[in-house]
């Protein structure tokens, strides 16, 4: 394939050739930061929760007299025990992605100070927590009946026990490359020994890296234990949680109580997040199409205007297929050129982002990959002309215009 | 000449539908996306009380011990009770206000409703004439009421709906947490977008149910709700305490001028000198005196994803003028013939010009019209999601004014380079062409 011809007839058309590059130029670097954002959405989606989601309900019981916490609490847990399906209860402070969070920091040594400290979540437990939520453990124990009955939090902010579990990122964040059993949180006057760790229970607000930095407590019954968890089989769950809130306000006259099943709470945190991501597929197909329709409108029109030469060249022996390889490789050149100007661009788009968003590096396989696609889009959309093109007759030639 | 164009220009406009669709339709869609991004954005960074949004200051000390300190770093976002209370007894304003947010169940005496959660906002009296708070029943409360810790409510609108159906309920009792306590005022339609005065509970939402003496709200020991941050042994339980080492009050001044301004600063500074003295503050006096737009600047109340849209649909915008650029271009050479013969017969450059600019105007305004019609359709769909500020997504007379100068300039623009080049056509030569 002779690639003169094309540029000398390119520059020729200087303008629609200008123009066609800078579509695919901005689209390139529209498409990738795009698909980057739809990218990293998805993946903030689908971030592994290690609990039993599919099979836990949560009925949160607010305003009930903080006093009576110590005798509503095993009542309250008692009655949901008895409804029928019901594998396990606890009650905790919060649950994963309930956006209620109990923040506190810890750090790695008995004087480290808020800047070296690492946020955490804190999640309290009610005896048999650990079952309900489903929590898997990877190393050490869970907490025993005396570590529950010994935990008490009064007017403190955390709890007053000398345990924790944590999860596998918290344990690679605290103490890289070394076993977690054993050694201690500390936050002065406060200190707690790691006696497990569990796989990656995430926050109840996620962001960033540091989805997955939670912390288990042991606590007995306290006024701030609010959130009911009941644990079923999946298909069980629904009549469950219906059954489990009906009884908790009957035992509750004057609190407010509210069942979600887990997927719910999960679905409801992430539905903006979703909906962010579906409207930038919806952008990118549209973008995609209104530079395919252009390129064949464009094309359609070089194809018309040169009906005499291609008529010509078919006169003088060049075969359909010939003249079909010409448009494909002059869209494959203007193609070319605008991907390479539109990853620059796609790359800058990315670091002004960077600079002024919370946007990560996008990483450089998104790069080549909007080139492939609008590769693809642009032979797409020039078949079609060119098909046109390759069909005009040699006899076109003879005739003037 | 003008109607002389037009009638060209939908004839050719006419002839070659397919085209003329696409460039309408790529227009359409470019401006939809553009205006409904930008609609949502206007409407999320808009100004939460116009008329005095330039008198209102959010003060900030830094009351923190020396632990960790950095000289360049922000003081708190809020004030703990001992220096909320100072900074209100001292009144150097001209009104100021101690509030915190909180959560309280209501109990309604209805037996048809069951109990349920309110939102409620403790606060002091100047509240209610400093943010110019509209009432359609009954008032606020006063200094006094503030004072004796008043057992008085006043509650929203919507609430009142809900409890009384819309009837004026002052001087009704109403049941908060086991506490009667009486409703001396019912809202108007007031609620202020984005929740400027406390940002911590939520940036875009329904504003509080209930309002009662900040005093009140601590007698009855009610669950404090949004951010408490504490430093040095201070601790954060649901009801946090009234040591200075936790900071979880908002504290708001009204400045009627930049020099009222500046004299507050300087207080700011020997407050924080005074305390320094005291022993209570540690650090070297750090203080803030935003106004409240500057306060919703330095807070990025809107939500960064909002922005990112509306750069992507620039982006999108861009390449669908570009496209129509091309097509148009497409479009007037293929008319070189025409023009040529109408070049000849004595049109001037400038008249064929404006002949093509008037057609790249309808497509304007065609596309336009398209456009809004998507933005509707767009804002609507923004309004079916479960976002806090779904509900505040409409287009108001400037935005829509703002979108036919969008699609009018986008497309005259676009139709700029297609029509000069057009002109550019030596009539000669077309016509021996032909």
């Amino acid at each position: 394939m002779e690639i003169r011809p094309i540029l000398a007839s390119l520059r020729k058309h200087r303008i629609p050739a200008i123009l066609i590059v800078l579509e695919i130029a901005l689209a390139c670097a529209v498409l990738c930061n795009a698909v980057f954002m739809i990218g990293q959405r998805v993946v903030d989606i689908h971030r592994s929760n290690a609990i039993d989601e599919r099979g836990i309900g949560v009925i949160t019981v607010d305003g009930s007299d903080p006093k009576m916490a110590s005798s509503d609490i095993p009542r309250n847990l008692g009655r949901l025990r008895g409804i029928a399906g019901v594998q396990a209860v606890a009650v905790t402070n919060t649950v994963p992605l309930s956006n209620n969070n109990w923040g506190w920091a810890f750090g790695a040594t008995p004087d480290s100070r808020f800047n070296d400290a690492v946020n955490i979540s804190a999640y309290f437990l009610s005896e048999g927590g650990d079952k309900a939520l489903g929590l898997q453990l990877l190393q050490g124990r869970f907490f025993s009946s005396d570590e529950y009955a010994d935990s008490k939090r009064g007017s403190m902010p955390l709890v007053d026990t000398h345990v924790v579990i944590i999860t596998q990122s918290l344990a690679e964040r605290m103490w890289p490359g070394q076993p977690a059993l054993g050694k201690v949180l500390y936050s002065k006057p406060l200190a707690y020994t790691v006696v497990g760790v569990v796989a990656d229970v995430l926050r109840p607000f996620v962001n960033s890296q540091k989805a997955w930095y939670s912390t288990f407590f042991p606590l007995s019954p306290d006024g701030a234990l609010s959130y009911y968890v009941v644990r079923s089989a999946p298909q069980d769950r629904d009549r469950v949680v219906r059954q489990a809130q009906q009884t908790l306000s009957e035992l509750n006259p004057i609190a407010v109580v509210k069942g979600h099943s887990y997927t719910d709470i999960r679905e409801r945190y992430f539905a903006n997040m979703s909906s962010m991501a579906w409207m930038l597929v919806l952008v990118c197909v549209v973008m995609l199409a209104v530079t395919a329709f252009g390129i064949v409108g464009l094309t359609s029109f070089w194809v018309q205007q040169r009906r005499r030469q291609i008529g010509i060249r078919r006169a003088v022996g060049a075969t359909r297929g010939h003249i079909m390889q010409y448009f494909q490789a002059e869209n494959f050149l203007l193609s070319t050129a605008g991907v390479v100007i539109g990853m620059g661009l796609a790359f800058g788009i990315n670091l002004y982002l960077m600079q002024h968003y919370e946007m990560e590096r996008m990483p450089w396989y998104y790069l080549p990959g909007g080139a492939i696609a609008l590769w693809l889009i642009g032979q797409f959309a020039v078949f079609g002309p060119a098909r046109r093109a390759a069909a005009v007759p040699p006899v076109v030639a003879t005739r003037s215009a | 000449m003008f109607a002389y164009y037009l009638e060209l220009a939908l004839r050719s406009l006419m002839r070659n539908r397919a085209l003329t669709a696409l460039m309408v339709l790529a227009i359409a869609l470019g401006i939809g996306a553009s205006m409904t991004t930008l609609t949502v954005l206007h409407v999320l960074s808009g100004d939460p009380l116009p008329e005095r949004s330039n008198t209102l200051y959010y003060p900030q000390v830094d009351p923190r011990d020396s632990a960790g300190h950095d000289s360049d770093k922000e003081p708190m976002e809020q004030v703990s009770w001992t220096d909320g209370k100072n900074l209100l007894q001292a009144k150097r304003a001209n009104r100021q206000a101690l509030m915190t947010g909180g959560t309280v169940a209501v109990q309604p005496t209805q037996s048809a409703l069951d109990p349920f959660y309110e939102d409620a906002r403790f606060t002091t009296a100047d509240f209610f004439p400093m943010f110019g708070v509209l009432f359609q029943y009954g008032h606020g409360w006063n200094a006094a009421d503030d004072d004796s810790s008043a057992r008085l409510v006043v509650i929203s609108s919507a609430l009142n709906d809900k409890l009384f159906g819309g009837k004026d309920s002052t001087g009704q009792m109403l049941r908060l947490e086991g506490t009667a306590l009486r409703i001396v005022g019912v809202l108007g339609d007031w609620r202020p977008n984005p929740h400027f005065y406390d940002l911590n509970v939520t940036n875009y939402a329904e504003s509080e149910g209930v309002y009662m003496p900040l005093s009140t709200s601590q007698d009855l020991q009610l669950v404090h709700d949004g951010s408490v941050d504490c430093w040095g042994n201070g601790g954060a339980g649901q009801r946090p305490d009234h040591s200075g080492t936790c900071v979880w009050l908002q504290f708001w001044v009204q400045l009627d001028n930049p020099a009222q301004a500046a004299v507050y600063k300087e207080f700011l500074v020997h407050y924080s000198q005074e305390q320094k003295a005291l022993g209570r503050f540690q650090r070297p006096p750090n203080v803030r005196l935003r106004n409240l737009m500057g306060w919703l600047d330095y807070n990025m109340v809107v939500p960064g994803d909002v922005r990112l849209q509306v750069w992507l649909a620039f982006g999108f915008l861009l390449v669908c003028l570009v496209n129509t650029v091309g097509l148009m271009l497409a479009k007037f050479m293929r008319r070189a013939g025409e023009l040529g013969v109408r070049r000849a017969l004595g049109a001037s450059r400038r008249a064929l010009f404006g002949q093509l600019l008037v057609e790249a105007g309808v497509i304007g305004l065609s596309g336009g019209i398209g456009g809004l019609l998507l933005a509707f359709l767009g804002l609507w769909l923004v309004r079916q999601q479960p976002t806090s500020y779904a509900a505040l997504a409409h287009l108001d007379p400037w935005m829509l004014l703002t979108t036919f100068l969008l699609a009018l300039g986008a497309s005259l623009l676009a139709g700029l380079l297609p029509a000069w080049r057009a002109c550019q056509i030596t009539p000669a030569l077309q016509l021996k062409s032909n």
